[in-house]
Formats: C-alpha cells, structure tokens, sequence
C-alpha cells in the first residue's frame, strides 16, 4: 500500500517533470525561431520588475538589517565587530539576496502567472487561443519567461544594494561600529565574483519562477478549486526549486569561480 | 470537408465516444444533439484538434490532424472560428483587442484596415461602437455576440458554436440564433453547432445528427429529424422524459 502510494508519487513527479521540461523546450525554441512580442514582454516587464519593487525592497533592507545586527551581537563577543560589513555583504550577495528576493517574486509573480493562467485555462481561454491559431507557449509563456528572467536579477541587485545600504545604517549609527573600518573589510572580502554569483542564481532562479507558475497554469484542471491548486503547487514547487538549486548552485559556481 | 472516423474518448474511467463517424460538407449548416455530458462538445473540440481521440481519425479537408504536431494544428486552425459556451472572451483585453486578436498576430494587417475590419466585424453582431468596453462590462448576450465577431472577423471557413444559446434568455438566444444563421448564409461558410436547444436547433441548421451513447445514432434533414418517428429521437427532440408514456 505505502509502496504502491510512493510509487504513484514518484511517477507522477516524473511525469510532471517530463511535462515541465517539454514545455520549457517549447519557450525555448519559440524564442530562437520566433519574433516575441515586445507589447506583451513590455507588460509583463512592468508586473513583474516594477510592481515587485516595495516588496524585494522591504525584503532586502529587513534582511540586511537582522542579519547585520545577528553577525554584530556574535562577532562583537570576540571583538571581531569591524567584519560585520563583510559578512553581511558577502552574504546578501552571493545567497540571501537571490533567494530571499525569488522567493518573495514566487509568492508575487509565481503565484499571479498561476492564477492567470489556470483560469484561462478553465474558462477556455486557452482553446480560444488555440482556435485563434496561437500556440499558448508563444503568447503567453515566452513574455513571461523573458521578463522574469531579465527582471529578477535586477530586483536582486537592487535587494542587494537596499540591504547593503539598510545595513551599514544600522551597523555605524545603531551598533556604533566604525564605518571606515566597516566599509574597508566590506570591500576587501566581497569579491566580484560574490556578485556574479548572485546575479547568475538570481537569472536561473527567475526563469523557474516563470516556468513553473506558466506550467501549473497551464495544466490546471477543475474550476475555481483547481486554479487554487495550481497557485498553491505553483508558489510550493518554485520555493522548493529555488532552495534545492541554491545549494547545487553554490557548489557548482564556487568551484567554477575558483578554476 | 470535415470527416470523423470511429473516433473514441474517454475520460478516466468514462468512455465519451464509442467509435463516433460523421460527414459534413462545404457550406452546410449543421448541428449535433444530444442529452447534457453526452459528448457534444467533446466531438466538438475534436473537429478543431483541440482534444485528441483515443483512437480514429478527424479529417479536415483530406488532412487527418491526429497526424500533425500542435505547431502544424495552428494552420489547420486558422481555417475555424469557433464561439465557446461561456465566450472565452480574453478578461485582460478590450473588445477591441479581443476581436483584432488574429489580425494584430498575423501583422499581414496596417493598424488602420485592423480598425476597419474590427467595426465591420462588431456591426455583423449589431453591437457597434463597444471597442473599448472590457468584456466584464458586457452581458452574457453581448459576450456571445463579441465572441462571434472575433470567430468571423478573420473570415475563417468553418464556423463552430459550442451551445450558442446556453445561458441566455428566450430573446437574446433567437437574436444569437439569427446572427449565426446570417453568417452563415452571408459569409459562406460551414456552420456546426452543438445544442440541446430545439427552438435554436431548428433556427440555425439544415441537418440535424444526434449523439447518443457515444455514437451518432440519427442523422439527416432538420425537418426530417424533428418530424421522426423513432421513438429515442422523438423523445428527445419533444423533450419527453424517458421512462415515461406519452399521452
């Protein structure tokens, strides 16, 4: 029974896997051989970079300002408080920025693509576009997956800069440490390649955004239920991508960056 | 030319159509009855590939679509209008935009004939000057109505209404019926519906097929078809519930 059970599981993770790839396939080759729409990437730019902008700034800045007084209360114990900038600027840009600004972009964007398109989906807007001879991975997946994939590394250099920034405000003028000192361990640790790092995770982090949400959209079944299935398995199974891949990411970009 | 052979369905543990077969010509004027979740509209979609059967073929001019990829469907397609049973109107465009849509995709079109083409399109369905309105401003009628202007404004060859009248009061579906039965006389196109609706049924064809059990089970002239003496589809067509005598 339970055996059974996880093998049902398993295939159906498989399956939805298969179906993931197939359809990012599809974007993919609609990009390279077709002309996207810029009217349609234009509007889909604007939902997802300009309206994502108080949320991935309200998450940069918190982020910067619990992290930096977390490392100050620890390192000031072995008076190490001076590093507090490299840590948090190390740290924002290579992990937390990426992660913390997909992720809040997940439960945002994610979850309106899921939403978006689920309910096309169930009140035959997908067959209308289809009778109106337009394949749905053209005119509804290629705008979103190009606009989430230039957008979000944006959003998370500027979750980065806001946290950085939030930071150093509460590090100097609440904690006392001394900017100098703060500013000079700050760019003496964080590499360019600290940045890049992010900044690639962030691109790949935005396009699983885009996918998954198109994905769930796209298969969702039943009525308003569904559509409530699909947002929530939309926001679940792109969180889940972004942590699992952060952490190969990491492995695999360190070592690159050191070969 | 539209032929569909010993198509099958099924749906889980349903099976829809049990080897369904029809024939429909150029520039008839039919429509397919049959009781509610008979498969209507399931044999509906697969005239336009939108569902694939499980087994069987639908041919559309010689060209069996269960052969050709989503991508090479797009062609075939561009051959169909259809109007769906809620519309399907798209909730993030305007009228306008909903009825430009093929013409805007297709950039074969300057911004001006678009305009044009869109007007004539929303005077067909007698519901001009409307571009603007979103279709949530929009009753159920003027959503069918818009619905039929984005299937026509392309002039498309084929014609095809998923219960054209469902949802709508007396009146408003005899002026859809109207309009359908206009376009089809004007435009020159094939024409099929499906419907449980006899009044409408009458109205917008000249063949009649009825579904049953999976399987076309009348086929012939509406009159012919709504005169039969066969006991199921004259239950059918005179609403006689079924288990019951008549009187």
């Amino acid at each position: 029974m339970v055996l059974a059970l996880l093998q049902n599981r398993i295939r159906n993770f498989l399956r939805e896997l298969g179906e993931l790839a197939e359809i990012t396939g599809e974007a993919v080759a609609s990009i390279r051989h077709r002309r996207p729409s810029w009217k349609d990437f234009i509007a889909q730019l604007h939902f997802v970079g300009v309206k994502s902008q108080s949320v991935v700034i309200t998450t940069g800045a918190a982020t910067g300002m619990v992290l930096c007084a977390q490392t100050y209360f620890q390192f000031h114990k072995v008076k190490m408080d001076t590093a507090t900038g490299a840590v948090v600027s190390v740290g924002m840009s290579s992990e937390l920025g990426p992660v913390l600004a997909c992720l809040m972009l997940t439960a945002r964007v994610g979850a309106a693509m899921a939403a978006e398109l689920g309910t096309m989906k169930v009140t035959e807007q997908i067959d209308a576009l289809r009778t109106l001879a337009t394949h749905p991975v053209d005119y509804l997946v290629v705008p979103r997956l190009i606009a989430c994939t230039v957008a979000a590394p944006l959003l998370t250099a500027e979750a980065v800069v806001v946290g950085i920034t939030a930071s150093w405000l509460v590090g100097v003028h609440l904690l006392g440490i001394d900017s100098a000192y703060y500013l000079a361990n700050m760019n003496r640790y964080t590499s360019p390649e600290d940045i890049l790092t992010g900044l690639i995770k962030s691109t790949l982090f935005g396009a699983a955004i885009a996918m998954v949400g198109c994905y769930k959209g796209l298969t969702c079944r039943g009525g308003a239920e569904g559509v409530g299935r699909a947002t929530t398995e939309a926001v679940v199974s792109s969180s889940i991508t972004i942590l699992v891949a952060n952490f190969f990411l990491t492995l695999f970009l360190t070592r690159l960056f050191k070969v | 030319m539209i032929e569909v052979r010993n198509v099958t369905k099924r749906f889980g543990t349903q099976e829809v159509l049990k080897g369904a077969s029809l024939r429909i010509d150029r520039g008839e004027a039919v429509v397919i009855i049959g009781r509610s979740g008979g498969g209507k509209s399931v044999l509906l979609k697969h005239l336009v590939a939108l569902l694939q059967p499980d087994s069987g073929q639908v041919l559309v001019d010689g060209q069996n679509l269960c052969a050709l990829t989503e991508r090479e469907l797009l062609r075939v397609r561009r051959k169909f209008g259809m109007l769906f049973q809620g519309a399907a109107l798209f909730d993030s465009l305007t009228v306008f935009e909903n009825v430009a849509f093929v013409l805007e995709r297709e950039r074969t079109h300057t911004p001006a004939e678009i305009k044009r083409l869109v007007a004539e399109a929303l005077e067909w369905v007698e519901l001009p000057g409307i571009e603007n309105k979103k279709p949530a401003e929009l009753s159920g009628g003027m959503r069918k109505r818009v619905g039929l202007a984005r299937a026509i404004v392309y002039r498309p060859e084929i014609l095809l209404y998923d219960e054209p009248t469902t949802g709508l009061d007396p009146v408003a579906g005899a002026n859809i019926d109207g309009l359908i039965r206009r376009v089809w006389e004007k435009l020159n196109v094939t024409s099929i519906a499906v419907t449980h609706d006899m009044p409408s049924a009458r109205r917008i064809s000249n063949r009649i097929l009825m579904l049953r059990d999976g399987v076309i089970y009348a086929d012939g002239p509406t009159n012919d078809i709504l005169s039969s003496t066969d006991p199921v589809v004259n239950h059918f067509v005179n609403g006689i519930p079924s288990g019951k005598t008549t009187f």
